[in-house]
């Protein structure tokens, strides 16, 4: 991962660890919506809901443009596929694990210890 | 390779792996039933793994720390929820706050389910791993984002070795 890359992914998941901003880009994912008309959806200021929308632009989940007097808030589906990308990066930890768990299979054992044998190298 | 299928869903940030070993399944079980095995295999080459308490049984504990090539610690733990000895275990892997291996409760712990079934040439190991929030999937990446590239070498080495 590049220093970009670690900072927008920062951004992601600062901006997604937050219900209401998840609940946000579910809504805008699904169609494009006013940030009144969203506003109107929570128990909270125009205001802070302003700024939750605020906060998903800024990690680049979500755009914004303008008709009149409106805000229009959509979800960028690419970087919502993003995540996605994270767990493909958990799964390269994870062939790690198999690929070394393969080595010791393939490596003869010193001194095979039957289960429930106390291992005096143990502390 | 060993690793016969991965499955990501996104939605539910589960991630399914499925492997087969060649070795009998009493043998891969070793590998999680003894702390001096696992740590060879869970950390990356980059940030080994070290168990301090391994506790193998229906409500027990392991705690383990990773260390990074700074010397920084990641601390923590395994609550072991089931076991069947030797074809499957459940556990909740979360973040510990220090040395002393008191959760993170800052971090939601992900569920974790390994079925070890024993095939003709040895054994398939499924590994699902589900994670409560794209914040414990970070954490996790955190510790272990370095493993891509040391990955990449080992294959490297397997591939002149063969």
């Amino acid at each position: 991962m590049t220093e970009t890359d670690d900072d927008r992914a920062d951004a992601w998941f600062h901006a997604l660890a937050d219900r209401t901003r998840r609940d946000i880009l579910r809504r805008v994912l699904a169609g494009e919506h006013s940030v009144s008309a969203l506003a109107r959806s929570y128990d909270m200021s125009f205001a802070a809901v302003q700024k939750h929308v605020a906060v998903l632009e800024r990690a680049g989940l979500l755009t914004k443009r303008r008709q009149g007097r409106e805000a229009l808030a959509s979800g960028d589906v690419e970087a919502v596929r993003s995540v996605g990308a994270m767990l493909t990066d958990l799964e390269a930890l994870w062939r790690g694990r198999i690929s070394r768990m393969d080595e010791l299979f393939a490596t003869p054992q010193q001194a095979p210890q039957p289960p429930g044998t106390d291992h005096p190298e143990e502390e | 390779m060993p690793v016969t299928d991965v499955r990501h869903d996104p939605d539910t940030l589960t991630l399914t792996i499925t492997a087969d070993f060649a070795a009998p399944v009493d043998r891969v079980w070793q590998v999680y039933a003894d702390p001096r095995q696992l740590e060879r295999v869970w950390g990356p080459p980059t940030h080994p793994a070290t168990f301090v308490d391994h506790d193998l049984v229906p409500g027990g504990r392991m705690n383990y720390y990773m260390t990074s090539p700074e010397g920084e610690k990641y601390y923590a733990y395994w609550d072991v929820v089931t076991v069947e000895e030797p074809t499957s275990f459940t556990f909740r892997d979360g973040f510990a706050l220090d040395e002393t291996f008191a959760r993170n409760t800052d971090l939601p712990e992900s569920t974790n389910t390994y079925e070890l079934a024993p095939t003709d040439t040895g054994t398939r190991a499924t590994y699902v791993a589900t994670y409560a929030s794209a914040e414990a999937l970070q954490q996790v990446l955190d510790m272990g984002v370095v493993e891509g590239s040391s990955l990449a070498i080992n294959q490297i080495d397997e591939l002149l070795a063969s």
